[in-house]
């Protein structure tokens, strides 16, 4: 019995595997494996550097990237605090006509790294940053 | 060795073993959490990514451990209970379920507060948090399953299968965040080498043997009254001081009052 529910699950959880990711990454993007039109997630980090705002609203743009491929975002609306540049999000939106995602919701996706911020900032310094174990999709990202 | 072993399977040896074990466990458990909760919200420093916000850690994840792990007590203890047929098994078992129920609603809770503030959302349908609140759902089934069968035995069966088929969720929640893209964050203390700070550690193990001994402690006291119930009719319950004291209390032989049937005592294990 044992084995056949493990056997039913696997076969369920492998089958299922699409549905189940909450989001696609930039490479999934560019490699069009997204329908155009639909609402989707995509995740990754944002670019350093890459955020642009406006004095007068809240637009927002940004790049998105796995390490490998990278998506400019637009957004308009409420950042997460945590919202940085390097810092893992995860958004909700749609492609429009130039291959420019269009969030209507931006979560951020903080890493499993616990530690006090002079740590940080010593850690930071020596280059020694701890990576994060996140998949981001398409591959494992470790930070630079 | 066997000998031993084998007087846990008597109801009045567990019932007064267990009566002098959970003092001692609801006083360590006492010690751990009031140590626990003193250095994770006033010792250990800010994150410095989350701030102050990440001091939800300190109930969050031992919430959700414990929710694993009382899973897996119930869902052993119910196969101990089909195996062999030990009635104080599925007693540990049916005691365990709102305990465990308890322990997942925390951990959906805290999760849910901590969510809010920093990813953004309250809730997210990722595979990490669906997987929880499914085995929040187990634990329910579980109860009610046992419920609404009115045969003691036949409910103590299904629902015994009902708990050990759900262990498969249990490795689906732990590799969710592995397996899947999810909001929730990877796995921080169950690996070789946890990223967290040695000064944040510390108070986190506090807490998570402090809800070890507080599962250990309320399952104690439940699985006592679990016994009582169960043995209500056997001698041995009758002559109980504390069944003394309360008879005495509901004297000229009322419905309340607690008494031995013909048979003087039942079939333990």
């Amino acid at each position: 019995m044992l084995v056949g529910v493990g056997l039913a699950t696997f076969i369920g959880v492998k089958t299922f595997k699409e549905n189940i990711t909450l989001f696609r990454s930039p490479s999934d993007i560019v490699a069009g494996k997204v329908k155009d039109g639909t609402r989707f997630r995509i995740g990754g980090m944002v670019v350093e550097n890459s955020v642009q705002r406006r004095s007068d609203n809240l637009d927002i743009k940004f790049d998105l990237t796995d390490h490998a491929n990278t998506v400019t975002v637009s957004y308009n609306g409420i950042l997460p605090d945590l919202f940085s540049e390097g810092q893992g999000i995860v958004a909700m939106g749609q492609l429009d006509t130039d291959g420019m995602f269009v969030a209507s919701e931006v979560l951020a996706k903080h890493d499993e790294n616990y530690m006090p911020p002079e740590v940080a900032e010593a850690l930071k310094k020596a280059g020694k940053m701890p990576g994060t174990s996140a998949n981001f999709g398409a591959q494992t990202l470790v930070q630079p | 060795m066997f000998k031993w072993l084998h007087r846990f399977g008597s109801a009045p040896f567990v019932y007064r073993f267990s009566g002098a074990l959970a003092p001692w466990v609801g006083g360590a458990c006492a010690v751990l959490l009031g140590i626990g909760l003193y250095l994770g919200l006033f010792v250990a420093p800010t994150d410095y990514e989350q701030g102050e916000s990440y001091r939800i850690i300190y109930v969050h994840v031992p919430a959700a451990i414990m929710s694993m792990f009382v899973y897996m007590v119930m869902a052993i203890s119910s196969a101990v209970f089909l195996i062999w047929r030990m009635k104080l098994a599925d007693a540990v078992a049916q005691a365990a379920a709102p305990i465990g129920a308890s322990f997942t609603f925390l951990a959906l809770v805290t999760g849910s507060l901590w969510g809010k503030p920093m990813w953004g959302t309250w809730w997210i349908w990722d595979g990490r948090l669906t997987s929880e609140l499914l085995l929040l759902f187990l634990y329910l089934g579980y109860m009610a399953l046992r419920a609404a069968i009115e045969q003691p035995q036949s409910a103590a069966r299904a629902a015994a299968v009902l708990a050990i088929v759900g262990v498969v969720n249990i490795p689906i929640i732990h590799y969710s965040v592995e397996w899947w893209s999810t909001l929730h964050q990877p796995a921080t203390i169950t690996k070789l080498k946890p990223s967290i700070h040695e000064s944040m550690a510390v108070p986190l193990r506090f807490m998570i043997f402090g809800f070890l001994f507080l599962f250990g402690y309320v399952l104690l006291v439940r699985l006592r009254t679990g016994i009582l119930q169960r043995e209500a009719r056997a001698s041995w319950v009758a002559q109980l001081p504390e069944i003394m004291r309360f008879n005495a209390l509901a004297p000229a032989a009322d419905s309340q009052a607690v008494s031995p049937s013909k048979h003087s005592e039942t079939k333990h294990g």
